[in-house]
């Protein structure tokens, strides 16, 4: 796009890489206050059905669709109360910093093959790590409260995090090894075709590594069984006991682009990003590089397909979410140091094992390399594929 | 080597000890069941020390009845344990009745049986589904409500009323069952049966609940029977009392040829007489989970009176009976009944002169009791422990403050 | 054991502790001195053959009619009583422990009556006792916390005493 600008339309480079800047930032953002709106909304519907009862039913006519819109305006409507003891400025800035911490992962996310805010050979790291400091915001919100309740949500929080973040880190790792890359487009092109070359399927560790993933996920978004932060049958609402109207509600925001994210994550990972189950695309002969339109339309379909994923991973969290009891703040840990950490670290080395003694899998054949589907692909229009680096260029044949 | 290094002069002892702090949990707060206030002293998740600080919902019950007459005050009992009205309207009946030496029909003796035992199943719903969410998982409290609702539609279509309904009375009951109803009760039992399992698949057996109740708050028999604690509480730490069985000849006469076996763990098993999951292998008799446990047996074990006492008054062919006059005048002289409620044992205490305004009207609550003996519960337990342990006592506030 | 030869060991063990009692009533109860309630109490939840190891129930009844009008035709003294339901465990067996304490301690207004708490014999009756102390105005010698536990901590006067009169504003809050 930024192409397009300085060489069709003549715009000074700063100009034009600045727009595109913010075309991105701004889709992004629609991608996470749209996705929340939709997840607050299933979430009313699921619980309720999970809990036999209908949830929303009349707002914006059928099935209550705008639900979450009307929560959103009575937010906005409603008083923005501070503590009198509270520290102001940490107060205010906190809902702030774990909302931005919770975009700015979403700039290197890529959502299809070239469908991304920012393309990075270090993809993965930049994702974990900017997640990783949603964290500071709960904090800050906890210690600026000047309320009891807060600071132990926040003391929660920063234990459980900051401990998950070590085996959500090795479980990281193994989908790397096997994709030699930190890219995170790198890594979903690798396991492209049938299902059947999804990391999830490439080795009984990776299958373990998965389940891991899934736990450490939950954990470090915060939803139960793992809700400690905010246990509100014990914290009352934990560190945003003492927000409420719109700042209150850029924590609900953070909460579920987080949880989008996390999922997401897991499915590029693991379950073959924009890659699916089925190869929809080039059974319909539609492959990448025949046509600009061709192309256009295949990331289509593979964004909708990374999107079903991650909406999936999405509602698997709420149903266990709305099942389980939460556990205890020493369990917590304790699963955390005492079965996850050693359980990530094992699998790693027996995923790494497994790619020496079986590096062609276990049945020969059945998974294709990625490189073999995507022979003949060309570039994308207007120059929008621009690999970062070299590895990116290791699959990806990036033309002229 | 070590002498050398106590004495070594360039060694300072810091005596880091980071301050305790005073944290108020309620009285508004979503735990607590009502207006519950516990301090609790603690030293970063770990509580020292909690104190329990009551009287929130004091509405002066014992005062209200030194003026007014013994059938006036049914409808105060109502608002003591408002999840088990009927077992105390009945609770402060038979005490009425104890006094005047009065024998309620057959009939009414059944039929009362059956509604304080249906009552007893709703009770022990709420005290499922309530210990569910102090736990933190909130669709079985709803799954509980689902089936409670049930009770409450048959209760009004027997007194009109779905929470404090005044039914059962001094000399009978208001009214008789109409028709249809027992039908509709037996079918509801018949649907609720299986549903049972749902809250065994959901509570008791699940890992994360069993992680969270098993060994915690355990309370030796000792203590329990120290403090006057009653009910499931008592049951839970293995003390083989159920005031149904045990109880004064009036209120046992009650039960007279009804086959129940109270619901208590006695040579490391709980009876034998349905289906249940297993005693996990870290729960501890007295800790929370069996005093969860002991109420979903009590559960099933109402049920089935429930369904003996339906056999029985639909044979009773006799009459119901009325109810004693509002102002029939009491001997003079005091009695105490005790009587087997959901949450403990309820005793009513009656002082008359003589007239039909009691002189003094006392309630002892077994919630009252129970809660007495948190603070003994929870010393030097975790903060998440202490809804866990207040919740398995399963208190109500309206019974405690009165 | 609610025979006469329960009351001859509990008279052997606390003499003189036994003042009055009714053993046909329909709880039959044991009236004793109050200055020997905790000795009494010991020995019933300790060393007597049936062991009323829990208390259920303490009240206190405050007779006092005050209406001068009636007061004139009733029997009694005006005194507060005090009411203790026992009960045994192992026998499934309850007694009534009875004991007559003066309205107003020396007879002075304002000043409540005391007995000595019976805390150390079963831990139960701390809360009960402080209900008490509370509501009717009775003074546990020897309670490791008597406060006022249902009423607020700065309420005056005690609530079931007959001749109490609900004030007339609490913290601004009107009372009548």
């Amino acid at each position: 796009m930024a192409d397009f600008l300085i060489t069709t339309l003549e715009l000074p480079a700063w100009l034009a890489w600045s727009i595109t800047a913010m075309v991105a930032a701004v889709l992004i953002l629609n991608v996470i206050a749209g996705g929340a709106l939709v997840f607050i909304w299933a979430e009313r519907k699921i619980a309720g059905r999970i809990q036999d009862r209908l949830g929303p039913t009349r707002t914006g006519g059928k099935f209550g669709w705008l639900q979450s819109l009307a929560d959103g305006i009575k937010l906005l409507a409603k008083e923005d109360l501070m503590p009198d003891g509270a520290d102001g400025m940490l107060f205010r800035i906190a809902p702030y910093v774990s909302f931005c911490a919770s975009f700015c992962a979403f700039i290197a996310f890529p959502f299809a093959f070239d469908f991304i805010g920012q393309r990075l050979n270090v993809g993965v790291f930049f994702v974990i790590a900017v997640l990783g400091l949603e964290v500071f915001g709960v904090i800050l919100a906890g210690y600026a409260s000047a309320s009891k309740w807060s600071l132990f949500g926040a003391m929660r929080e920063a234990a459980q995090v900051v401990s998950y973040e070590v085996p959500l880190g090795m479980c990281v790792v193994v989908p790397v090894m096997l994709a030699g890359s930190m890219d995170l487009v790198t890594i979903a092109e690798k396991q492209g075709g049938w299902f059947t070359s999804w990391f999830l399927f490439h080795d009984p560790f990776t299958f373990v590594v998965f389940w891991i993933y899934v736990t450490c996920a939950i954990a470090s978004v915060n939803r139960a069984p793992f809700d400690l932060a905010e246990a509100e049958s014990e914290l009352v609402a934990g560190f945003h006991t003492e927000y409420s109207g719109l700042r209150w509600s850029y924590f609900f925001m953070a909460e579920y682009g987080s949880m989008f994210l996390v999922s997401a994550l897991a499915a590029i990972l693991f379950m073959g990003g924009w890659n699916g189950p089925v190869p929809v695309a080039s059974i319909l002969g539609l492959s990448e590089g025949t046509s600009d339109t061709a192309n256009y339309f295949v990331r289509l379909l593979g964004m909708i397909n990374l999107l079903g994923k991650a909406t999936l991973g999405v509602l698997a969290m709420m149903w266990i979410r709305w099942t389980l009891p939460r556990l205890r703040i020493d369990q917590v840990m304790a699963t955390c140091l005492k079965y996850c950490t050693p359980l990530a670290a094992a699998m790693f080395l027996g995923a790494m094992l497994w790619q020496i003694a079986l590096p062609g899998g276990l049945v020969p054949g059945l998974r294709r390399p990625a490189a073999e589907i995507r022979e003949g692909w060309l570039p994308g229009p207007g120059g929008a594929a621009r690999s970062v680096g070299e590895d990116a260029g290791t699959v990806v044949k990036v033309g002229a | 080597m070590a002498h050398l290094l106590d004495d070594d002069p360039r060694i300072i002892e810091f005596d880091v000890r980071t301050d305790e702090m005073l944290v108020n949990m309620g009285p508004q707060h979503p735990s607590t069941h009502g207006v519950l206030r516990l301090v609790l002293r603690t030293d970063g998740e770990v509580v020292s020390e909690v104190e329990p600080h009551i009287g929130y919902l004091h509405r002066c019950a014992e005062k209200i009845g030194e003026n007014i007459t013994h059938r006036q005050f049914i409808p105060y009992t109502d608002r003591m344990d408002y999840l088990a009205a009927m077992n105390m309207n009945l609770g402060w009946a038979l005490a009425v009745e104890k006094l005047m030496k009065y024998q309620v029909s057959e009939r009414a003796r059944h039929l009362r049986v059956l509604i304080a035992e249906l009552n007893r199943i709703a009770s022990h719903l709420v005290g499922m589904g309530a210990y569910g969410l102090d736990l933190g998982t909130f669709s079985p409290f709803l799954y509980a409500f689902r089936e409670r609702e049930k009770i409450l539609d048959l209760f009004e279509e027997a007194c009109g009323a779905r929470l404090t309904y005044s039914y059962i009375t001094v000399g009978g009951l208001t009214a008789d069952l109409p028709t249809g109803w027992l039908q509709r009760c037996e079918s509801f039992l018949e649907q609720f049966e299986p549903i049972i399992q749902e809250y065994h698949a959901l509570l008791t057996t699940n890992a994360i609940f069993v992680k969270r109740t098993a060994n915690i708050g355990v309370m030796s028999r000792e203590l329990a029977i120290d403090y006057g604690c009653s009910g499931p509480v008592l049951r839970g730490s293995g003390v083989d009392q159920d005031m149904r069985r045990d109880g004064e000849a009036i209120y046992t006469a009650m039960y007279e040829g009804y086959a129940f076996e109270v619901a208590v763990m006695k040579d490391g098993h709980y009876p034998r007489d349905h289906d249940y999951p297993a005693v996990p292998a870290d729960a501890v008799l007295g800790d929370c989970w069996h005093r969860f446990f002991v109420r979903m047996l009590e559960v099933v074990q109402s049920m089935d009176l429930v369904r003996q006492a339906i056999d029985r008054y639909s044979a009773c062919k006799g009459p119901l009976g009325d109810p004693v006059k509002l102002t029939e005048k009491m001997p003079a002289g005091d009695a105490y009944l005790e009587t087997e409620c959901p949450k403990g044992q309820m005793g009513f205490y009656i002082v008359s002169d003589g007239s039909a305004i009691p002189w003094r009207a006392r309630a002892r609550s077994s919630s009252f009791s129970n809660l007495a003996v948190t603070h003994e519960l929870c010393r030097g337990c975790l903060i998440a422990d202490v809804p866990a342990i207040v919740g398995s006592l399963d208190v109500v506030m309206g019974e405690i403050d009165r | 054991m609610r025979g006469p030869g329960f009351l001859e060991q509990l008279e052997a063990a606390v003499p003189g502790a036994v003042v009055g009692k009714n053993l046909e009533a329909l709880d039959p109860w044991i009236e004793v001195a109050p200055e020997r309630i905790a000795d009494v109490c010991a020995w019933l939840a300790r060393s007597s053959p049936v062991r009323f190891d829990s208390l259920q129930c303490v009240t206190a009844v405050d007779w006092c009619e005050p209406d001068p009008k009636k007061a004139a035709k009733v029997a009694w003294q005006p005194h507060t009583e005090m009411v203790y339901h026992l009960w045994s465990t192992p026998a499934r067996a309850s007694l009534v422990v009875k004991a007559k304490l003066p309205r107003w301690q020396a007879d002075v207004p304002g000043q409540p009556p005391e007995i000595p708490t019976v805390c150390g014999v079963w831990r139960g009756a701390n809360w009960h006792e402080r209900e008490v102390y509370d509501l009717s105005g009775v003074w546990f010698t020897g309670h490791p916390d008597l406060r006022r536990i249902l009423c607020p901590e700065d309420w005056e006067g005690f609530p079931l005493r007959k001749d109490y009169e609900m004030p007339l504003d609490y913290h601004g809050i009107r009372g009548r």
